[in-house]
């Protein structure tokens, strides 16, 4: 089993792994407490525009997504703080758009595309060390303002009328959420992939939230679960020769499906003395 | 407060001539209001006639269209620091990882920098909050797992911890059973000894009971700093009074029916 870290590619492999899992389990923990899914869909899809552009220009990619999902997740922020009820359908639009322009790009960028399905399904295999080093600096940058700003992100997650009444920079704040939303989805983008984006910043937060209602431990054990679940998948995937980034995909979702139903039979169990004790 | 001593109190919520709109609809009509120091204002009303409204202007989440706001003698960005807010409902999901100890900690947030620890002061602060609202057991709790009753409590200890000198309660009892919002009616009658309290409510009863002077809003407010409800009040909000008999409650809010109760249904 020790012989995988023999290579190279492999090792790269499990500290992009390490670092994707500890952004997603502490960013994606707010997606789904905030409940804003579809807008991180929006933001993943748009930062493709790019890549796209990265290409044409000649420069790295990963740069290139880097500045579209900051603007992406601006401007869907916005659209969301200010519009409401209907954001869905602009993100929708926004989603489609950036998508469409990744495609235009590249048709319009010479020479060799090849590498362009790695983006869509994940190349965990081959991340190269300038961007794990990049992947180094944005963890550093979620870690640092998430420990700054841990009050005022859970007070604005939770009710952002009254934290709005305190005088809490709301709207700021929430903007600052999107971009490390955006910055995350970049990161995630190159090990499992632009389509299963949505995956890793859910599932796992999704899993620990069914077991802890405390928002650290929350973002701990969803950072584990995601460790746990590229490690794996990457093993998986390198002895049965599949593809790692829907590997890693899969194992997550059926941790999901079993906690789900785990949980549901132990709180069917405990519904009865949770009654009697609120009656007390 | 008889109406001398009221003069020498210091006005700390002036409303003049406010008018509010919602998607060009008019809720608010030329409202003129001066809240003294520690009053407590019960505000009654119609469905619509824009109660919530009222409350949600004060602290700056609807503007006005017209006229002038002015809370502390200070702009309502600024003066709402001195408002702790209890909304009639938050609405939230219940697996929400947050304990209640840190819903009530969201009350020191505005005045207070970040990048720093809560301090043992600070900390002081929210258990006391907790206390007031006898929820000091509780406080490790998650949110979702505490009754609405208790949930109402938690709000209150937030709104508490901001140590406010006017507190503003939306239907503070509404989905409260009535042991739980005596209770509430009891601990806020304390509070008022230094804290003005304005409260929208369709708890009769306790607005009878435990207010200090009633209003009434139907797009126009009705207020005359007395705890009456006046004959031109009633005619002005024709559904008020029989908001009132209907739910039979104590003669002594109608002026009309002083002394003897005649009217208990």
């Amino acid at each position: 089993m020790l012989e995988i870290f023999q290579y190279g590619f492999m090792r790269n492999a499990l500290a992009a792994g390490v670092l994707v899992s500890i952004a997603c389990g502490i960013i994606g923990t707010y997606v789904v407490i905030n409940r804003i899914v579809f807008l991180s869909g929006g933001i993943a899809h748009a930062a493709y525009g790019g890549i796209g552009l990265g290409y044409f220009l000649g420069i790295n990619p990963v740069i290139g997504a880097i500045v579209f999902s900051l603007l992406a997740a601006l401007g869907m922020g916005f659209v969301h703080r200010r519009t409401g009820q209907r954001s869905d359908t602009i993100i929708g639009v926004m989603w489609a758009i950036g998508m469409a322009l990744g495609i235009i790009f590249l048709d319009l960028s010479p020479g060799y595309k090849a590498d362009l399905m790695s983006y869509l399904f994940g190349s965990i295999l081959a991340v190269p060390n300038s961007d794990l080093l990049i992947m180094l600096v944005l963890n550093a940058i979620i870690v640092i303002l998430v420990w700054l700003f841990y009050r005022e992100l859970q007070a604005i997650s939770f009710d952002e009328t009254f934290a709005f009444v305190v005088n809490v920079p709301v709207d700021k704040l929430y903007l600052m959420l999107v971009c490390l939303i955006g910055l995350t989805v970049v990161m995630t983008m190159r090990i499992v992939g632009l389509i299963m984006v949505i995956a890793l910043l859910t599932m796992p937060p999704a899993i620990a939230g069914l077991f802890v209602k405390d928002l650290k431990r929350m973002m701990l054990l969803a950072s584990l679960l995601s460790i746990v679940f590229s490690f794996s998948g990457l093993l998986l995937s390198f002895y049965l020769n599949l593809t790692s980034g829907a590997t890693i995909i899969l194992i997550a979702g059926v941790a999901y499906t079993i906690s789900f139903m785990v949980q549901r039979m132990f709180s069917r169990n405990t519904l009865k003395a949770g009654s009697q004790a609120k009656q007390e | 407060m008889n109406n001398k001593q009221r003069e020498h109190a210091q006005t700390v919520i002036e409303m003049e001539g406010v008018w509010v709109a919602l998607d060009s609809q008019t809720i608010l009509e030329d409202v003129h209001l001066v809240v003294h120091e520690t009053d407590f204002i019960g505000l009654i009303g119609p469905n619509g006639g824009g109660k919530t409204t009222l409350l949600k202007t004060l602290i700056g989440l609807l503007q006005p269209t017209a006229g002038k706001i002015r809370i502390m003698g200070k702009s309502v960005a600024e003066g709402r620091c001195h408002i702790g807010y209890v909304p009639q409902t938050v609405e939230f999901d219940r697996q929400f990882p947050i304990r209640a100890w840190e819903v009530v900690q969201m009350g020191l947030l505005g005045c207070r920098k970040p990048f720093r620890p809560i301090s043992p002061e600070e900390r002081e602060v929210i258990e006391h909050a907790l206390e007031q609202v006898e929820m000091e057991d509780l406080g490790q709790r998650a949110i979702g797992e505490l009754s609405v009753g208790q949930r109402q409590r938690v709000y209150i200890a937030r709104a508490l911890t901001s140590q406010p000198q006017i507190l503003l309660l939306d239907e503070p009892t509404a989905s409260v059973d009535p042991q739980a919002a005596g209770k509430i009616y009891d601990l806020l009658r304390r509070i008022n000894q230094t804290v003005t309290i304005v409260m929208v409510s369709h708890d009769m009863n306790a607005v009878s009971s435990y207010v200090k002077s009633i209003g009434c809003l139907n797009r126009r407010l009705h207020y005359h700093g007395k705890k009456e409800v006046t004959q031109d009040m009633m005619d002005a909000i024709y559904k008020c009074p029989i908001d009132l008999i209907a739910h039979g409650l104590p003669h002594r809010v109608l002026s009309a029916h002083d002394e003897k109760g005649g009217n208990h249904a």
